[in-house]
């Protein structure tokens, strides 16, 4: 067990130097030096050069990218030329913000999204299937943005219930309390993730429906909500243990436009500010936060899954 | 697909089963996956949605000539009427022929993209896959590292300053995507290697190349089709989400997202026209390409069950 946990931390290290190698090389390549953006589009060549070579810019990319890992190891991110911040304390600012919009979202979708799997995969091919399974499919080919606009305009616009905007607060309580301003962001990320994994858990549901155990189950006379709590759920629960590591990156995506389409000041609407502003360090540093991101979503999922299925850690 | 290739898949057509030494047409499994694919309500559904687009992005400008050009200061956010059947933006330019022009852009990027991202995963596991041992293992990190990239950031950080064209998005697009078909193909291609037929086809005398290209090719053809369906709706959204968020294509092309993303700043006034059609232009191409694409993965699969 502890082997597998340590050999499968060992490959998440080497992937985690291969994508920061990679996003920093490609970002190098497209920013070589963000000379132009501090000196002004007027500055000549002289002191752009002189500028680069003072702050290290003429090196070659491989001796930046050390010297970047090796800031970062640190915890120093870089320095946002543009918002004249460090980057860490940009994101010290808002990590907060963003954490708790998907925190929150992923909770609650995993809530409504198990439950709903389960029961439309007992009762498929029924009215209320049907219904769950073309929302879900519906909601599944909508752009996050489209999804919000819709539920702007029915309950802020229509309804006046909520706000079309996400909370200003700096406080992460306000914030949590605000219900006026924050249902809406978190509905549209919430629905977005309950569209995917709904799919996902009833058709896993059902392949357990039609496993022997299910049966043998039945057969002996167990009460049916025992057989899906105590047979159905634990295992058709295993493989959302993956997707929902791996669902990471599309919820970072989500997070960003959510975000930026309710102006809610977190690391998505700070990335997005960051691509108009070509913030060099902002845009790599979050990439970089995005692909940690990743990587350990997809190392917790396998050693929760090695946990709650003793079968793999024989693998 | 032909893993009737080989004759290892006995044909359910008894009228047609092999007679003596005879092997049923080859085609038969596409056929029968093909049959399965009609049957499906659904996925004719898809078709018909995709089909009516493809009509609609490329032929509907032959015979709509709305003005998506030129500015109108005199007719900015028109309700649907008369001149306008889908009334106009905000600046007067006329939105059925802006989601024609959208449409349009939507299809070639969905397209190009996917094929983008088939032709590179295609080869890549095919080559990981046929080679084994070292490279291999070295040639599947990479896509893990790639995996771990996040999707949207590095499209929207190298779109910024190279996605002005039709053809640039869809090879940054595609250059990212190509990840998820290398994996199948691999794992087909390590299935299909072991397989009965192929060692068959080996022992028969046929050489590497007929191996490829007679064998494993055709038969992990099902999986990378499957795949591309979900390329072009993911190709879409992605687009779709750059234009929203403004940095997708250069005027004058506009795309479905920035129409989107125009129309937004009028929600309030009531300006419906300006984003609920493409918004349902957007959501039915892509739920098109998922039924079409849920549809053929079923119609594959119920032949492989069959086997």
């Amino acid at each position: 067990m502890i082997g597998y946990i340590l050999r499968r931390i060992g490959i998440s290290i080497v992937v985690l130097i291969g994508v920061s190698i990679f996003i920093f090389a490609l970002l190098h390549a497209i920013y070589p030096s963000p000379a132009i953006d501090v000196l002004g589009s007027r500055a000549n060549s002289v002191t752009v050069a002189a500028w680069n070579k003072q702050n290290g810019f003429d090196d070659p990319w491989i001796v930046q990218y050390l010297r970047y890992m090796g800031h970062l190891l640190q915890g120093n991110l870089g320095y946002s030329y543009k918002l004249n911040q460090s980057v860490t304390s940009l994101f010290g600012e808002v990590w907060a913000r963003s954490a708790y919009l998907s925190g929150v979202s992923l909770v609650l979708s995993l809530l409504i999204a198990i439950p709903l799997g389960v029961y439309q995969a007992v009762r498929r091919n029924t009215i209320g299937d049907y219904v769950a399974t073309s929302l879900a499919f519906g909601v599944y080919a909508m752009p996050v943005f489209f999804l919000g606009l819709i539920l702007i305009q029915i309950f802020a616009l229509d309804l006046h219930w909520f706000s079309f905007e996400g909370s200003q607060s700096n406080s992460l309580v306000r914030i949590a309390l605000d219900v006026h301003d924050m249902t809406l962001p978190v509905l549209t990320l919430t629905l977005l993730t309950i569209a995917s994994f709904s799919r996902y858990m009833r058709s896993t549901s059902m392949d357990v429906l039609a496993q022997d155990y299910i049966k043998v189950s039945r057969a002996k006379g167990l009460p049916e909500r025992l057989v899906l709590s105590r047979h159905l759920l634990r295992n058709a629960c295993l493989p959302m243990i993956t997707l929902v590591g791996l669902s990471i990156p599309n919820l970072l995506a989500g997070n960003l436009i959510t975000e930026t389409l309710f102006n809610y000041r977190g690391l998505g609407l700070l990335f997005y500010d960051a691509l108009g502003n070509v913030d060099y360090n902002v845009l790599l540093a979050y990439t970089l936060v995005g692909a940690l991101l990743t990587v350990i979503g997809n190392l917790v999922a396998d050693v929760a899954l090695s946990v709650a299925d003793p079968r793999i850690r024989l693998a | 697909m032909s893993l009737t290739g080989a004759g290892s898949l006995p044909p359910l057509d008894v009228t047609r089963a092999p007679e003596g030494g005879e092997v049923g047409a080859v085609q038969s499994g596409w056929l029968l996956a093909l049959r399965e694919f009609t049957r499906n309500k659904l996925a004719v559904t898809g078709v018909a949605i995709l089909l009516f687009f493809v009509l609609f992005s490329f032929v509907g400008p032959v015979f709509y000539h709305g003005n998506y050009l030129t500015s109108n200061l005199l007719a900015t956010n028109l309700p649907p009427g008369a001149g306008e059947p889908l009334g106009t933006s905000n600046q007067g330019y006329d939105e059925l022929a802006l989601l024609m022009k959208g449409g349009q852009i939507a299809l070639e990027v969905g397209f190009f993209a996917a094929a983008v991202a088939i032709v590179i995963g295609a080869l890549w596991g095919a080559i990981s896959g046929l080679a084994g041992g070292l490279l291999d293992a070295a040639m599947m990190r990479v896509v893990d590292v790639f995996l771990s990239v996040p999707f949207l950031f590095v499209v929207l950080i190298v779109a910024v300053r190279y996605g002005a064209s039709v053809l640039s998005l869809s090879l940054i697009i595609g250059a990212f995507s190509w990840l998820v078909p290398a994996r199948l193909v691999r794992g087909e291609v390590l299935s299909l290697r072991v397989r009965d037929f192929v060692s068959a086809a080996r022992v028969a005398g046929a050489g590497r190349t007929r191996l490829i290209g007679r064998h494993l090719l055709p038969n992990a053809l099902g999986v990378v089709i499957v795949n591309v369906t979900f390329q072009v709706a993911d190709a879409i959204l992605a687009i779709a989400f750059l234009g929203f968020l403004g940095f997708g294509l250069q005027w004058p092309n506009e795309d479905w997202g920035d129409l989107l993303s125009n129309g937004v700043t009028y929600l309030q006034d009531g300006y419906w026209w300006q984003v609920y059609p493409v918004g349902a232009c957007i959501v039915l191409v892509v739920m098109a390409c998922n039924l079409i694409g849920d549809a053929l993965r079923d119609s594959l699969d119920v032949r492989l069950r069959r086997r």
